[in-house]
């Protein structure tokens, strides 16, 4: 019977197909490849669910509002009425202030660490600037209001007021908590991130690159800032982005310094709210299932704000990394 | 001859693991537990949380075979936590609202465990006496109305005392709380335009003001601002030794909180409806302190469950009891005797 013939061909292809499996998976190689692909995939899945899940319980919310959710700016759990606007441009401001304090303090930190300073200094400061990336979010928090927001009130805020008060950022009483206080804050805390990451990617630059520059005449400056930071361009902007996803998503060492007043304010002095700190200051006592799912909503918000953010500063990755290799 | 030795040594690991995964297995405890012992399992509001888990302490030291677990995860967790059965019982600083109960699926009884209180704390430099608040004043300055020092609705309620004229900033709590309800409730009672403005809840759209996380933020901005107001817990202030003010209560008299003064507001147990929801914040009696709440433990009112429910019932009759006078030693209002008495019958309830 050709039905009966062709089965058994079917078993025999597959045994030998089994065998072959079985040899390699014998030989270690295809138990490396399943694993690490069950791993990379484990990523991909569980971003999926969180997306999955946000949206699931977002949705009464999203009923509600719909697009409305994302430019309205009250937030008023009591009567029911949910806008977003305030805490995304909260997450925006606080993240921005932040990187334009530590970019420069932390990649300049990181030359002086990987190429100016003598070896022994280099290597106890590395492991201070460790040390202090362990330090929970928390402290940090307790430290900016205990020491920073006092001074901000009573000596940063007054001075750039009189000095730069004709800028909008530097108007209105200084409370010293707001937005310029939870920016500093979460400049200190990325600092370690930036130094960290960016020494590791200027001491991977080949000596060559340095003696060759010096070869050619350069100063030790030229050489480090013309030939061997353009070399570590990548590494350096990948420090940046993990220093603004952690930005993003600071929530403890924010809260405990932006006065959490959803209010849009083009002043730094002005309280404001962030994302993450609103989601986890009501997110415990919302009772009512239309606020819960608008607390749900604004999670959702945060992810695609992240992953917009992430996908920008990507694309400025490319242009100039390529930048770079043309003018080096 | 390389590709055969690292075969091998996956085979190894491989075995290794499942050796490994075999001991651990092995020494897991076993999955039945001696049939005696009852675990109870609560979860919800905070603001009770020392005061309870003290009570399940002292309870488990009484009853060995009686262990009570509580997760101080907030009032709206342990309400949606206890309408969806994942725990035994469930605890809130504020009752359920008639909405919640119309959606329940299970009944759920409310019984009050011990009083708590807010009071306003402030900062103004060159002030030390302590100031005594209107009702008006209260609530102008939240909402954002009385914005100096110097009002006449503040001076005039506090004659002899040199009030600076400069702005008042409002500190409020930042996270949903219990103590934001009492608060919101107050002000929701003695002024309309906050009534119909901003109402009640555990957290509300402030007109103004800044907000600190927890007690601990309200009393760091407060203290470090200066000419601020805020309000907190208390047992917070009490604990911490912050100075606060007094306020008009409903008899016209000026009241400090303190133990007797929020007991005496929880007195009118005449106007107690038998379900325990009750807001009892600027209450007739000319001593009690007006920013005064319960906080309830919510049970469901049917138990499967026989032994869950001989325990459960014993529990809340201990701790109207003999539970109180520990709440005291912990400076947590207890409650009036008229409403131990009230509770005592409810508890019967339970089927």
């Amino acid at each position: 019977m050709p039905a009966y013939q062709t089965s058994l061909t079917q078993i025999a292809r597959r045994r030998t197909h089994a065998g072959k499996f079985l040899e390699r998976l014998r030989s270690g190689d295809e138990i490396a490849h399943m694993v690490t692909l069950a791993f990379a995939a484990s990523v991909l899945l569980i971003t999926f669910l969180l997306v999955v899940e946000l949206g699931r319980h977002s949705a009464a919310s999203w009923h509600e509002f719909g697009w409305r959710f994302l430019v309205t700016s009250v937030w008023d759990p009591v009567f029911g009425e949910f806008g977003a606007l305030p805490f995304i441009y909260g997450t925006v401001v606080t993240s921005a202030v932040a990187l334009i304090i530590a970019v420069p303090i932390g990649v300049g930190a990181a030359i002086f660490l990987a190429e100016l300073a003598p070896p022994l200094l280099s290597i106890s400061l590395t492991f201070v600037i460790e040390l202090l990336a362990a330090v929970p979010s928390v402290v940090y928090g307790l430290l900016g209001i205990f020491v920073l927001v006092p001074l901000l009130r009573s000596y940063v805020e007054p001075f750039l007021q009189s000095t730069l008060g004709f800028l909008p950022f530097f108007q209105g009483p200084a409370y010293g908590v707001g937005f310029l206080a939870a920016g500093v804050v979460l400049a200190i805390m990325v600092l370690p991130f930036i130094i960290s990451i960016s020494r590791e990617a200027l001491l991977a630059v080949p000596m060559e690159q340095r003696e060759g520059a010096l070869a050619l005449g350069s100063t030790r400056w030229e050489a480090t800032w013309d030939v061997v930071a353009p070399y570590a361009r990548t590494g350096i902007l990948g420090s940046i982005f993990l220093a603004l996803a952690r930005a993003l998503g600071e929530t403890m060492a924010v809260t405990m310094v932006i006065g959490n007043d959803p209010k849009i304010s083009s002043s730094l002095f002005a309280p404001g709210y962030t994302i993450a700190a609103v989601i986890a200051n009501e997110f415990t006592e919302a009772t009512d299932d239309l606020y819960l799912s608008a607390l749900v909503e604004l999670g959702l918000v945060l992810f695609l704000v992240t992953i917009i953010i992430n996908a920008l500063a990507r694309l400025m990755i490319l242009a100039t990394t390529r930048r770079g290799t043309e003018h080096p | 001859m390389k590709i055969a030795s690292r075969g091998t040594r996956c085979a190894t690991v491989i075995w290794v693991t499942l050796i490994m995964a075999a001991v651990m297995l092995s020494a897991l405890p076993p999955a039945t537990a001696a049939a005696d012992r009852v675990q109870l399992n609560g979860a919800g509001a905070t603001f009770p949380y020392p005061i309870y888990s003290k009570w399940f302490d002292e309870y488990h030291k009484r009853h060995p075979e009686i262990e009570i677990n509580y997760q101080s995860i907030g009032s709206g967790g342990g309400i949606r936590q206890l309408l969806q059965g994942t725990v035994d019982f469930g605890a809130s600083d504020s009752p359920m609202t008639d909405e919640q109960i119309r959606r329940a699926k299970i009944k759920v009884l409310h019984f009050p465990t011990v009083l708590g209180a807010d009071v306003p704390t402030y900062n103004i430099p060159g002030v030390a006496a302590e100031l005594k608040f209107t009702p008006e004043a209260l609530a102008g300055i939240f909402l954002g109305k009385i914005k100096k020092w110097n009002d006449a609705e503040l001076t005039n309620a506090n004659p002899g005392v040199k009030l600076p004229g400069n702005d008042i900033i409002v500190v409020h709590r930042s996270d949903g709380s219990g103590t934001t309800f009492i608060w919101t409730d107050y002000l929701a009672k003695v002024s309309a335009e906050w009534k119909s403005k901003v109402g009640t809840g555990t957290s509300v759209n402030w007109p103004v003001g800044l907000g600190g996380k927890g007690n601990e933020g309200v009393s760091g901005l407060v203290k470090q601002t200066p000419n601020s107001i805020g309000y907190v817990e208390l047992i917070y202030a009490v604990q911490n030794r912050m100075p606060y003010g007094a306020v008009k209560n409903a008899a016209g008299n000026f009241v400090k909180a303190d133990l007797a003064s929020v007991t005496a507001a929880a007195g009118v147990a005449d106007q107690m409806p038998d379900d325990f929801r009750v807001s009892i914040t600027n209450p007739q009696g000319k001593d009690a302190y007006p920013i005064a709440s319960f906080t309830w433990l919510l049970v469901p009112a049917k138990i499967a469950d026989a032994q869950k429910k001989k325990v459960l019932t014993g529990f809340l009759q201990w701790m109207i009891t003999d539970g109180q006078k520990l709440a005291e030693r912990m400076s947590y209002a207890p409650l009036p005797k008229a409403v131990v008495a009230k509770v005592t019958k409810a508890i019967s309830l339970i089927q």
